[in-house]
């Protein structure tokens, strides 16, 4: 495994420990910290995948001064806009869920008088 | 006619927006329930028309932008088929809610989420596109959460949120899954994906890591067996008209089309992925149907059918995809594996039929005498002899009892295994005793369904009971009808022109069915003539 790897490797490991505290977490709070953080790992990878590495220097956007032959070289040299478009409804997505999720955890507060799972009847598992 | 297409979504996400506002205005169920019901009804005019025209593929790039830019929308033999499925039994459950739904409160939400669960199934059915798939599955999602939620009583805030968190992990596999396919193939449009694949030699590591995270995430959302833990509690805890949607058509739609869609269509590697098939849905069908013996909540028997019921559609699929695979230049293999997959979609169609019926009669139950439980009900025939009736033939078609469309698909899936049992491995034998030994054993539950609530003497909570509402009684009898009916497609006319083009859509292989993408880049292509010929060039193996 090369250092190239890495980054996607941490995106991976964020993605386990967000599936690790939704499974092993009793407190509906934490799940649903889980299940966010599951989110993000799927939408960094999603960007990595997109993304390129700078040539040298930092990766700055550049004042295009000239033609199409500027463009083309642009479009040689940037980052591909396609999974950043796609994280952007991803997000947006993430947050209706999340909206909804929070919506259930209070009626359940309302209901239980507690966050924890063990305490309810069919979320043990 | 490729005008058509983009309606098939506009018009269930107008009204998921419209009828809440509408319902903002009046307090009154019917008043409310004129739209989706309209809405409805013309979603089931354009699948008819759209229909009217088998093998034709119709295809409609989003804002006139058409390949790289673009956004396709696809209505093929499958999708056409599927899209079908969705209108009816989303019209007779909305006309199920017309009396049912008046114990509940806020008819404006209730309306407003169920025609946006509509607008994400059939967007994920005629989508062409990866990404569009998942973002229409999540708005199918998020509005099923909402409405298994609907009572919010303790118990269906925990199967919703069960249902909610399970099915998010299911979502984020997908998006990784997407993420893996773009960047080895850097497409998203499925048809293009199958070609990249093609071209490079069939399917690379990050590309079987993909296969897997997908068939992880549709297959929980299609409730097969290691990923099934949420649905028999989110499908008893919903309405009873939503319990309809979400077993007859939510978990095809999201689940069971996708699944079918990527591995016959876009993947193309058919071996491995069938076996994995065949297997999901071997366990599925066995122990969906024994943990279904020992419930006894009515819907939730009926939720563990479902898993069983969808076992059999994926056996028989996969069966169909490990023929495919192997059928290089075998006749006889790939008429088997045809005959396995018709016999798949048509048990798809009968089990959308018979499950949306059974749960729309357990909802009659349950308002005429407030229980679903089986020990508290009995006599309930002689009280209500139409949910009785309807009841039976929906328990008859189920277990598969011959005049009823049930018995139809199980033969022939159980016929098309032994086919291929013959003609592949005798490893296929074990399937075949176990989708026999799984109809008796439906059998046997369905009949103890029908004995202890239809037959003997009338219990407490059935004493009270009368015969539903009028609009109740309706719905349930045209599915009733349509049971009997959906028998009909063992005859080669009808087959020929509801199920065949899905067959052939799927049997085709990959590379050339998800759209003729070679031919859609130039505009003239788009004219019926010219993609009925991209589409016969496809369908010729």
């Amino acid at each position: 495994m090369t250092l190239a790897m890495a980054p996607y490797m941490l995106a991976f490991l964020i993605f386990v420990v967000g599936l690790y505290a939704i499974v092993a977490k009793r407190n509906l709070i934490k799940v649903i910290v889980g299940l966010l953080i599951l989110d993000y790992a799927a939408n960094l990878l999603l960007v990595l995948v997109g993304y390129r590495t700078p040539a040298e220097g930092a990766p700055v956007a550049p004042i295009l001064v000239g033609g199409a032959e500027k463009a083309a070289d642009l479009a040689a040299s940037a980052v591909d806009p396609l999974p950043q478009a796609l994280v952007l409804t991803s997000i947006v997505i993430g947050l209706s869920v999340t909206a909804l999720v929070v919506a259930l955890a209070i009626r359940l507060h309302e209901k239980y008088g507690t966050f924890d799972t063990g305490l309810m009847r069919n979320l043990k598992g | 006619m490729d005008q058509v297409v983009p309606l098939l979504v506009a018009i269930p996400l107008a009204g998921g927006f419209l009828i809440p506002v509408i319902g903002r205005f009046t307090k009154s169920h019917r008043v409310t329930a004129i739209l989706p019901i309209v809405m409805a009804c013309g979603l089931l005019v354009i699948a008819i028309l759209l229909l009217a025209r088998p093998g034709e593929t119709v295809v409609y790039w989003v804002g006139g932008w058409t390949f790289p830019i673009g956004i396709s929308l696809v209505a093929d033999g499958l999708s056409k088929l599927v899209v079908l499925i969705i209108a009816v039994v989303s019209l007779l459950a909305l006309l199920f809610s017309l009396d049912y739904m008046t114990r509940y409160t806020s008819p404006g939400l209730y309306y407003g989420l169920f025609m946006l669960m509509v607008a994400g199934m059939v967007g994920v059915v005629i989508s062409g596109d990866l990404f569009n798939i998942f973002v229409f599955l999540e708005i199918a999602g998020i509005a099923s959460y909402a409405l298994v939620a609907y009572g919010t009583e303790a118990d269906e805030l925990e199967a919703s949120f069960k249902y909610l968190v399970l099915s998010a992990i299911a979502s984020a596999f997908i998006l990784l899954g997407i993420a893996f396919v773009y960047s080895v193939t850097g497409h998203l449009n499925l048809a293009k994906i199958a070609e990249v694949i093609r071209m490079g030699g069939g399917l690379t590591t990050p590309l079987y890591v993909a296969a897997a995270f997908f068939i992880m995430g549709f297959g929980l959302k299609a409730a097969m067996v290691p990923f099934h833990a949420w649905l028999p509690d989110a499908h008893p805890s919903a309405p009873a008209p939503i319990s309809a949607m979400l077993s007859g058509v939510l978990i095809k739609a999201c689940g069971v089309y996708v699944l079918c869609r990527l591995t016959f269509s876009v993947l193309g590697n058919h071996q491995a992925f069938g076996t994995i098939l065949v297997v999901l849905g071997t366990l599925s069908m066995v122990l969906g149907a024994l943990m279904a013996i020992g419930q006894g909540d009515l819907k939730r028997l009926l939720a563990y059918s479902s898993i069983s019921q969808v076992g059999y559609v994926v056996l028989a699929v996969g069966a169909g995809l490990v023929g495919l695979g192997l059928a290089k230049d075998s006749e006889p293999l790939a008429a088997a594996a045809r005959l396995a997959v018709f016999g798949g979609l048509f048990h798809l169609v009968n089990h959308a039929v018979f499950k949306s019926l059974l749960f729309l009669c357990s909802g009659s139950i349950e308002y005429a005498t407030g229980s679903r439980r089986l020990d508290q009900l009995s006599g309930l025939g002689k009280r209500m002899p139409v949910t009785g009736w309807t009841l039976r033939v929906g328990a008859l078609a189920i277990s598969g009892v011959p005049p009823f469309g049930g018995f139809w698909s199980k033969v022939i899936i159980i016929l098309a295994l032994t086919h291929m049992a013959v003609l592949v491995h005798w490893a296929f034998y074990i399937p075949v005793a176990l989708a026999v030994a799984t109809a008796v054993v439906t059998l046997v539950y369905y009949a103890k369904v029908q004995r202890s609530i239809l037959g003997g003497e009338p219990s407490d909570a059935a004493k009270g009971a009368r015969e539903v509402p009028f609009a109740m009684c309706l719905a349930s009898v045209l599915l009733a009808v349509l049971c009997l009916a959906s028998a009909l497609i063992v005859l080669p006319s009808v087959r020929a022109r509801l199920v065949d083009p899905a067959v052939r859509v799927l049997s085709a292989g990959a590379g050339s069915t998800v759209e003729p993408a070679t031919a859609s880049e130039d505009s003239e292509a788009r004219t019926p003539a010219a993609a009925q010929v991209a589409v016969k060039e496809g369908m010729t193996p």
